[in-house]
């Protein structure tokens, strides 16, 4: 028997960043919101205390932090030709669960994206052409601009109290910037982290090709700073473990560290935990949203009413809850119609790694965004004429921590076990700096997401169902920026080089990085999109979608603090618009 | 149904409730003049500031309902319902009745009240402060709820002999102001030894848990914890405070030198972080003109403790601490010149280190930042030694803590326990 709950304003689905951030803006706005989260809860004082939070068995390899296979997974595919199967094991991308989601397990890389980023397929055009993209490739803009989001974009930084050098406020170049970002309209509120040597190497190298390195925006407190909302963070020890682990110093951004000690205190804010949605329901008229159907911890299940519907839950969740609540219409790979599912898209990694014979690194010294970059062969900060693809990548190095059971970097021509791998490990774990790239992912008629026929989750909901796979102008593109960063990697004065390029199909397997994008992507019409630039649905105008599945295609940054400006920018049109005309699309198709 | 539904020997749990709900809808006799929003809002901020609720709330009941079990060296006792219901709470007491409460330490039927409610404080406060905090009482929601009978042994349980108690440390009467001291010292010394009740922990106890006066505000031991000196003793005093380092550190719960623990992180969240900016800054006028009280009982410590505390001091603690002790100001407490390290009685150091703590969520400081707990890690020597090596670091000095000491109290404490995987999702 389904149970049914009083009314609330707003209900919000899963309980990350997105899910914070937009309660915290609507209770401030007066409105009464519950959220629903199907993880557990966590703290940073009983959950990632540094007594034992530095525990790469039991949070890297065990996965403590992520969403449980068994429970819900996807099953995966490269093309629609083949038989999808599910994931049995996390391999290519960890979601979360539990309070923060992936917030708390990320590494705090917060880059905005590029103005062209948001605009990529009419700026590609205006550039190249049309012929300059594939038939097969669908790319599209986001139907918000860079200035519609700048201060977003700085709202969400200065509450995580990001640490950074700015490369442009206001137009003006800054030294030691990034000189390719789009303009600020200040600089970030705390200086850049302390840079350990292999980055400075890096820096070094590409300085001295003509590059322009700058330090990796990270959400990692350079100093003690307390936030807009008066909650705390301490400065980072530089441990080495964020990226698969809590922060035990309160010292990376996450809803816990910068939203709910204030958010938890207000009266007109509720919190459910071990609650999974299993479907939005819709009325009637299948056009307005009446609230979601959760199960507990206990298996009972409830009705939850709600004026307003706020899917927050990882992208992947997000698309399989609207296809499961039929909502929208399912994407269809053959006739390119419907909606929902579209335009999957993820990022293509590859790196060169540097060994030195003489210079100690001291690598286990890290912070999840501790290092230098360069944004010259990102997006459309090169020209790509003659060079047959779109899109770029950052290069850089990053020294997250190289930790033990994990890292283990040896020369070309290294056996792969016995007593000589040993040798060669023990001498380079020290003495091996990474260049890393990671590159954007265009959207294309072939890559989706839909739900599986066969397998099913622990309630009896179909999987969701990825097929993707890398194509001509990935490749091209990864080797061109691969290629930059040998040169680079050369020049950095080592004994010798490693080339790690991305080829073939991509695989589920190897950890590339959480980095999924679109399924429900916004833009300027119905036609072409699921969600207006404010992330509503063109469908159900009471349901907002927050998070990457808005995103059209993945650029060559870190999504999070483009999904949070997004959040910012669709809470702002919440409680300024929508709330005075309830039930409307902000946006007429 | 009427009130003379008692008579009729009705006794059925629902009828008793129907009966409350009837009574309490019976229109008042002739009622004097309802007090003013004013007076009601004046007492709602007096009641903040004696922290009624620490005391009169049980968990997870309506506030000021009573209930809560105070663990005193004589056995338990159960706060009492101090909302308007008439049968268990105080709805029946006229204003004499509630001013003797404060005042003398009597009940509406002029029976003693045991000094676990501390009237010897409430004697202080002015017959105006006690008539607004019973209009506000008064004003809220009746709860039908009668406290668990105390456990205590005979011939405690005779309450007239609470009578000698009174005799020996009950000394009535209304705080009188100092001519000779400012408005704000005045102020501060009204609130600290009146509503504010601080020496209730902060000043020692004799064997029958009455003040040592001659000692006053300089520490007492309480449920594991020891409330520090508050005087001008330059280690485990607060010599080294601003009076606005005072006054920050009970509106936020922390300050550059500390940061609120124990049972005064919950008076913090419900009392002083709730009181106005001037008078937390009487109060710390008052704390601030206290005596110097004398210092420094410190002894050479081992070396070799001092090397292994400073080695386990390096591991666990420096990430926050940093290595020359100096902390993080307002987020990780600096442990140089640290008046809760530096304390005498060492109890406060060694429960921190043993189960951690967790600083009080105010409006100003809204972030619960804690130290995790050591009890599962550390035995017995190990905290020991480094917590003489933070005692003597940095400038600091006090005697050595002996691990029977640390293990005496890890008997007494609960620790946190470390959470366990989640078996599923």
């Amino acid at each position: 028997m389904v149970q049914s709950l009083p009314k609330v304003d707003a209900v919000v689905i899963g309980f990350g960043w997105t899910g914070a951030i937009l309660a915290q803006e609507l209770t401030d706005a007066g409105l009464n919101v519950l959220a629903l989260e199907r993880g557990i809860w966590r703290d940073t004082a009983t959950d990632f205390s540094t007594t034992f939070a530095q525990d790469e068995l039991r949070y890297r390899y065990r996965m403590e932090l992520f969403q449980r296979p068994a429970h819900d997974t996807c099953t995966v595919r490269n093309d629609a030709s083949q038989t999808a199967l599910p994931m049995r094991r996390l391999g290519s991308f960890l979601p979360g669960s539990g309070v923060g989601g992936a917030g708390v397990h990320w590494n705090g890389q917060t880059w905005r994206d590029l103005p062209s980023d948001l605009t990529a397929k009419s700026h590609n055009i205006a550039r190249y052409g049309k012929a300059a993209l594939p038939p097969d490739m669908t790319i599209q803009d986001f139907g918000v601009t860079y200035a519609e989001l700048e201060p977003c974009y700085d709202k969400f930084e200065y509450l995580c109290g990001i640490s950074g050098q700015a490369g442009n406020i206001n137009g003006a170049i800054q030294p030691g910037g990034d000189p390719f970002e789009g303009p600020r309209t200040r600089g970030y509120p705390n200086p850049p982290l302390d840079m350990p040597w292999a980055p400075t190497l890096f820096g070094q190298a590409a300085t001295s090709l003509g590059y322009h390195p700058f330090p990796q925006p990270a959400a990692n407190a350079s100093r003690p700073y307390t936030n807009p909302l008066g909650v705390q963070m301490g400065p980072c020890t530089y441990c080495g473990f964020c990226e698969k682990f809590g922060c035990g110093n309160y010292s990376k951004a996450s809803a816990q560290t910068t939203i709910l000690p204030v958010l938890l205190a207000k009266p007109n804010f509720t919190l459910k935990t071990s609650c999974e949605v299993l479907r939005i329901n819709l009325a009637a008229d299948g056009k307005t949203a009446t609230g979601v159907t959760y199960i507990d911890a206990a298996g009972s299940e409830f009705f939850q009413a709600a004026d307003m519907v706020i899917l927050c839950a990882y992208i992947l969740h997000n698309v399989r809850l609207l296809l499961v609540s039929g909502i929208g219409k399912p994407y269809d790979p053959a006739s390119g119609e419907g909606m929902i599912g579209k335009n999957y898209a993820y990022q293509i990694d590859s790196s060169v790694d540097v060994f030195y014979e003489d210079k100690i690194l001291n690598p286990f010294v890290g912070a999840g965004a501790l290092g230098l970059m360069i944004s010259d062969f990102n997006g459309d900060n090169f020209d790509h004429s003659g060079l047959g693809f779109i899109g770029g990548g950052y290069i850089g190095v990053l020294q997250t921590g190289a930790r033990p059971i994990e890292t283990h970097p040896t020369p070309d021509g290294t056996p792969k076990w016995g007593g000589a791998w040993k040798k060669a490990l023990a001498k380079s774990y020290l003495r091996c700096a990474t260049v890393a790239t990671q590159g954007a992912v265009m959207s294309y008629r072939g890559n989706y997401l839909d739900l599986d026929p066969t397998y099913r989750d622990a309630y009896g909901q179909p999987l969701l169902r990825m097929t993707f796979d890398f194509k001509d102008n990935e490749h091209k593109m990864s080797n061109y920026i691969t290629a930059r960063a040998t040169e680079i990697a050369k020049a950095m004065g080592g004994r010798e080089i490693s080339v790690k390029p991305r080829t073939g199909s991509w695989s589920v397997v190897p950890y590339q990085s959480t980095h999924n994008t679109g399924g429900a992507i916004m833009g300027t019409n119905p036609n072409e999109s699921a969600l207006n630039k404010y992330q509503q649905s063109w469908d159900v105008a009471n349901l907002f979608v927050m998070g990457a599945t808005a995103f059209p295609q993945q650029s060559g940054y870190n999504p999070t603090g483009t999904l949070a400006a997004l959040a910012y920018f669709s809470a702002q049109a919440i409680t300024g618009q929508y709330l005075k005309a309830t039930g409307k699309p902000l946006v007429q198709a | 149904m009427n009130p003379s539904a008692r008579s009729w020997g009705v006794f059925s749990a629902l009828a008793l409730a129907a009966f409350a709900l009837a009574a309490s809808s019976q229109p008042q006799s002739p009622a004097p003049a309802p007090p003013s929003a004013a007076m009601i809002a004046e007492g709602r901020y007096l009641v903040e500031m004696g922290d009624c609720a620490g005391c009169h709330t049980r968990s997870q009941a309506p506030a000021l309902s009573g209930g809560y079990p105070l663990n005193t060296p004589f056995g338990v006792i159960y706060s009492a319902n101090i909302t308007p219901d008439k049968d268990t709470g105080i709805g029946s007491w006229s204003e004499a009745d509630f001013y003797r409460a404060m005042h003398s330490g009597r009940d509406d039927q002029k029976h003693n009240l045991y000094p676990a409610f501390p009237y010897t404080y409430f004697t202080r406060a002015s017959r105006a402060d006690v008539d607004a905090i019973r209009a506000y009482l008064m004003s809220r929601t009746p709860v039908r709820y009668t406290p668990p009978a105390n456990r205590l042994p005979f011939p405690l349980t005779i309450r007239p002999l609470v009578g000698v108690w009174d005799w020996l440390y009950l000394k009535q009467g209304e705080f009188q102001p100092r001519s000779s001291q400012s408005a704000a010292w005045n102020r501060g010394a009204y609130i600290v030894n009146g509503l504010g009740h601080c020496a209730a922990c902060h000043t020692p106890k004799t064997l029958l848990q009455g003040d040592k006066t001659n000692d006053a505000l300089q520490g007492g031991t309480l449920d594991n914890w020891f409330a520090p000196d508050l005087n001008g003793d330059p280690r485990g005093g607060l010599a080294t405070w601003t009076a606005a380092d005072i006054a920050e550190f009970l509106k936020a719960g922390r300050n550059a030198h500390s940061s609120a623990s124990g049972s005064m992180a919950r008076v913090v969240a419900f009392s002083t972080s709730k009181m106005s900016d001037q008078d937390l800054a009487a109060v710390a006028t008052y704390l601030k003109a206290l005596p110097a009280t004398r210092s420094a009982r410190a002894r050479p410590i081992d070396a070799a403790v001092i090397n292994q505390g400073q080695a386990i001091y390096v591991d666990n603690c420096s990430g926050c601490h940093k290595m020359d002790g100096t902390g993080i100001p307002r987020f990780f407490p600096p442990l140089g010149g640290n008046t809760n390290v530096q304390a005498a009685n060492p109890t406060t150091l060694t429960h921190i280190v043993l189960t951690g703590t967790i600083m009080p969520t105010t409006a100003t400081r809204p972030t619960q930042l804690a130290m995790p707990a050591f009890a599962w890690k550390l035995n017995d020597n190990e905290i020991a030694a480094v917590a003489s090596y933070i005692r003597n670091s940095w400038g600091n000095a006090a005697p050595a803590v002996s691990a029977s000491q640390v293990g005496d109290l890890r008997g007494k404490v609960a620790a946190h326990p470390v959470r366990k995987p989640p078996s599923r999702v």
